[in-house]
């Protein structure tokens, strides 16, 4: 048992020391009933790293990894190139095993870190201040949404159709037991958003507005109107962004009046992970900044005058507030926010740049070479690495077929709309810079064969 | 003094008085460096990462294109590392030294579980992959699964949420939505006193009414004073069984089986599962529903502040309320239950709580972690806890004030109290003054049922000799509060950082940098 380093001697010295004959007296206050005498039955003991290391690796072998198959997946999650050094460095020790900073003399590695990652994140998405992470996009989300509630008293959310359906649903469960109403449909095959659709809806009793930008299909638009709309009625615009190095290439959200931008900050540094662990990014405007759910890190001095990082504003949250606090949340994704920060100290903002014009190339010219096989129709007028394919028969099939071939085709629209078999022919193809011309090539020659 | 003869001494000259630290003109002191902002000393112009070239197109982004100056600084690649390696030299952690910050359990993080998390076939799939592509994936889920329902003696367990408060969310709703389906509309949570902070709040958040539970006077629940207040309006009760004094619940069953003929049901905060893996199952004591932090028993790293991961265990009752998504076994393949396939025979979910699966970088970790201890190795694990526990506790006891110690064994978690420190010593002194000895300081000021509390939680990954050293370090504080040594109130003095102002930090907020040339000119 390698990770025990008590010896049996030990544990006799240590028992006589706390005046007990045995570990079971330790265990007196355990119902007789209910203590276990011995190990549970049908579990296996102990076993060596080789073996166990063994017994994994088969497992991850059963999958096909994104870097085996040319791969076009997002909806969510994306797949980027991630430096050597942004892994190598969040493995060390000093990060990888401290806790949260509760004593921060002897935590100002993570403290200084949060910091500077609050600044780029607020950067990023064009608001003023920016928390240290939650769990993810879709909570990050939700959170947004009972944060606008707390603001405008008002509980009564406009989510729009081109929003992340799983992001929706998150809303839905949670809302159920809120109270709050919001209001959803499933997007159709439109080559522009819903947002005149949204801003129509707009009322007094509207609490927010939740758009997604790009949204699940791709399409990017001007989201001033839209704020204009919200804010004349009284109500806050939230923006949701689940690829953020699109903000390398189109207006920040937070620059186009959006009050809360909430984002996925997976695709920078974090990896797919097959879902989780994520990192949720959560900014806004400076005048609600003590309505924000989350961990916050302010900068202060120390005793002796030098520039210090502790955690502020903590009488929001749980642990001071308990019922009263503005969210549950404890946890955030320190690591994650860790493996961002780096990545984007690693691009800085001419490499961001680059990364989201090679992506936008490369996604273009996929875009006009899949619309040329017969039976694809391209939806999008606008977008950035990511579009939707009308194709003619159901996309789930198309994607299950090629997969069979070893191309991880896209995500289809039956996938995330099981409720909407109206738009089942959509494909939502994302194209980073991981995609080769020959990926595309495949994919466009398998496609051509499917659809034949 | 000895010297070669080139002139190089090769013997120190004795440290006299007017040898200490001076200070030094950059600031740094030898190994402690240093280090300043990225918005300090990178530049927008800057990268640490090369490109291919992007293709020459006609744009798509209409006339969405970002043309203001975002602000964001990049490095070189050598200096990102240093950045970085330096940040990482002002942070305590796990594997520079003993870590005792009750009820967290910081253990020893395994590297076998950082290899097999980082294996391609893990770390480099996507969560809507068909899922023809993805069975090793769903195979772990399901396997981590089993040893969780196996070593809790429950039901079922969802695997989705995120971490610890996201489970506790996920056990009140589940409990909420099983008493909506039979029609009976409550609205009070119970929760101890002692209770963590986030108990209180996910109930509130659920839009339930939260009222105390009171203690005893040896620190456990006071069963009389629960069963008389149970009734037709409570939902649950939320108990953190071992509980924040460090005490094993003796009642536990008879509580459950009130709250059960109450109609009511029984959350469990799984935090302290360390102390009782492999030595008692939940689902013997009548627990409904309790969340596991994967990152506390089963070893998956703090990383700072998360990512954690919270599977929450259920009963048989509310086993039909879990969330979306989970994997099922059929036949020989793995599925992904997800809203399309639930309607058929999960219809009375409660809905889903994230976006894709859960932490599947934490359970590749967490069952990597099991694997290597099995069902000997874990319940090995509850008894060193335990032990290590006890041995702090009465190693302690004659120098600091033990609230509970006479009620019966601790559990794995050892509580003090600031009770005969030196008038104006405090739990603060205390904690600061560890820092300097070389350690994380414990769990201060929680629980709040204790004046001053000091929670030691060492874990069973530490040695005889390292708790020996701890034990020496907190004997000579405790003497030193006791007796009113007044240089412990400027402690820490070795640390990278003095003791901080977080008032000032709360008062006039800096959340973000700003560049001081811009803040002057904006004034």
């Amino acid at each position: 048992m390698r990770y025990l380093p008590l010896t049996d001697t030990d544990r006799q010295d240590m028992l006589s020391v706390i005046g007990a004959s045995s570990i079971d007296d330790l265990f007196v206050d355990v119902p007789a009933e209910a203590r276990l005498t011995g190990t549970i039955a049908g579990l296996p003991d102990h076993a060596s790293e080789l073996a166990v290391e063994r017994h994994m690796g088969a497992l991850a072998r059963k999958n096909l990894s994104a870097g085996e198959a040319p791969f076009f997946l997002g909806a969510g999650a994306y797949k980027h190139h991630v430096p050597a050094s942004v892994d190598h460095l969040i493995q060390r020790g000093e990060f990888l095993t401290a806790y949260t900073p509760y004593q921060p003399e002897i935590a100002q590695g993570t403290l200084q870190v949060l910091f500077e990652f609050q600044t780029q994140v607020a950067r990023l998405l064009g608001v003023d201040v920016a928390n240290a992470s939650m769990y993810d996009g879709s909570t990050a989300c939700w959170e947004a949404i009972g944060m606008a509630r707390r603001i405008t008293k008002r509980g009564k959310a406009l989510l729009s159709s081109g929003l992340h359906p799983h992001y929706v649903s998150v809303a839905n469960t949670m809302a159920k037991f809120t109270g709050d109403a919001l209001v959803h449909e499933a997007p159709t095959l439109d080559a522009t958003t819903d947002i005149d659709a949204l801003i129509a809806s707009i009322d007094k009793d509207t609490s927010c507005v939740v758009v997604q930008y790009p949204d699940i299909l791709g399409r990017i638009a001007d989201l001033t109107p839209l704020a204009d709309a919200a804010h004349a009625a009284g109500a806050l615009l939230v923006a949701v962004v689940t690829e953020p190095v699109a903000l390398g290439a189109i207006k920040a959200p937070g620059h186009m009046g959006a009050d809360i931008v909430v984002g996925e900050g997976q695709s920078i540094g974090v990896g797919l992970q097959f879902g989780g662990p994520y990192l949720g990014l959560f900014g806004c405007k400076q005048k609600y900044v003590r309505q924000m759910p989350g961990r916050l890190c302010g900068e202060t001095v120390d005793a002796a005058g030098k520039r210090g990082f502790v955690l502020t504003l903590s009488t929001r949250e749980q642990h001071i507030r308990r019922e009263k606090a503005t969210s549950n949340i404890c946890t955030n994704s320190g690591l994650c926010a860790l493996a961002f920060s780096i990545h984007m100290t690693l691009l800085g903002e001419r490499g961001l740049r680059e990364l989201a014009t090679l992506n936008h190339g490369l996604a273009v010219q996929a875009a006009d070479r899949l619309a040329k096989v017969p039976g694809v129709t391209l939806l999008n007028d606008g977008f950035f690495n990511e579009f939707t394919l009308v194709l003619t028969k159901d996309a789930r099939d198309v994607v299950r077929t090629l997969a069979d071939k070893g191309i991880l085709a896209g995500v289809s629209l039956g996938r995330l709309f099981p409720d909407a078999p109206q738009i089942g022919n959509g494909l939502v193809v994302a194209v980073t810079e991981t995609v080769t011309a020959e990926d595309i090539e495949s994919l466009a020659a398998a496609l051509e064969e499917e659809l034949a | 003094m000895s010297m070669l003869k080139e002139g190089r001494p090769t013997t120190p000259v004795p440290v006299k008085e007017a040898h200490m630290a001076p200070q030094t003109a950059t600031g740094n002191r030898a190994l402690m460096l240093e280090e300043a902002l990225i918005f300090e000393i990178g530049s927008t112009d800057t990268t640490g990462v090369d490109f291919a070239a992007a293709p020459q197109v006609v744009s798509r982004l209409g006339s969405l294109a970002r043309t203001d100056s975002i602000g964001l600084p990049g490095l070189s690649e050598q200096e990102t590392v240093r950045h970085y390696t330096r940040l990482s030299r002002q942070n305590y952690a796990i594997d520079l030294g003993l870590f005792p910050l009750g009820s967290c359990t910081m253990k020893h993080n395994p590297r076998l579980n950082e290899k097999v998390a980082r294996m391609p076939g893990f770390a480099d799939i996507h969560p809507l992959q068909p899922q023809s592509t993805v069975q090793g994936a769903l195979a772990v889920i399901h396997e981590l699964a089993a040893w969780l329902v196996t070593l809790t003696g429950m039901h079922s367990v969802a695997m989705s949420p995120k971490a610890g408060a996201h489970g506790e969310l996920c056990g009140l709703l589940a409990i909420r939505a099983a008493l909506e389906a039979r029609g009976d509309a409550r609205s009070v949570v119970l929760v101890p006193e002692s209770a963590h902070g986030t108990n209180p709040a996910t109930a509130a958040f659920c839009g339930y009414k939260v009222e105390d539970i009171p203690a005893t006077a040896e620190g456990r629940v006071d069963l009389e004073a629960l069963k008389a207040r149970l009734g037709p309006d409570v939902a649950a009760v939320m108990i953190t069984n071992p509980n924040t004094c460090g005490l094993f619940e003796r009642d536990m069953k008879t509580i459950s089986d009130a709250v059960h003929a109450a109609g009511a049901f029984v959350y469990c905060d799984g935090a302290n599962f360390n102390a009782i893996v492999g030595r008692v199952r939940p689902g013997d004591l009548g627990v409904d529903a309790m969340h596991i932090n994967l990152h506390k028993t089963f070893s998956t790293p703090h990383g700072g502040g998360g990512p954690g991961s919270g599977p929450v265990v259920l009963s048989e009752a509310l086993t039909p309320f879990a969330p979306l998504p989970f994997v099922e076994k059929q036949g020989d393949s793995f599925a992904l239950v997800e809203e399309e396939t639930a309607e058929d025979h999960h219809a009375q979910t409660f809905g889903r709580m994230v976006a894709f699966h859960g932490q599947m970088g934490m359970f590749t970790r967490a069952l990597t972690y099991i694997l290597s201890h099995g069902a000997d190795g874990l319940r090995q694990v509850a008894n060193d806890a335990v032990l290590n526990a006890n041995y702090i506790l009465r190693s302690l006891d004659d120098v600091l004030d033990a609230p509970f110690g006479g009620s019966g064994p601790c559990m794995h978690e050892a509580l003090f109290s600031d009770k005969g420190l030196a008038e104006g010593f405090t739990t603060l002194d205390i904690a600061k003054g560890l820092i300097d000895e070389g350690f994380h300081p414990m769990t201060m000021y929680f629980p709040l049922v204790v004046h001053g509390a000091m929670l030691v939680e060492p874990t069973e990954t530490e040695s005889k000799a390292a708790l020996d050293q701890f034990i020496l370090a907190l004997r000579s504080l405790a003497e030193r509060a006791k007796a009113g040594d007044e240089a412990l109130k400027g402690a820490p003095y070795h640390a990278p950082r003095r003791r901080l102002d977080e008032t000032l930090a709360a008062r006039k907020p800096i959340l973000t940098w700003t560049d001081p040339a811009l803040a002057i000119a904006a004034e």
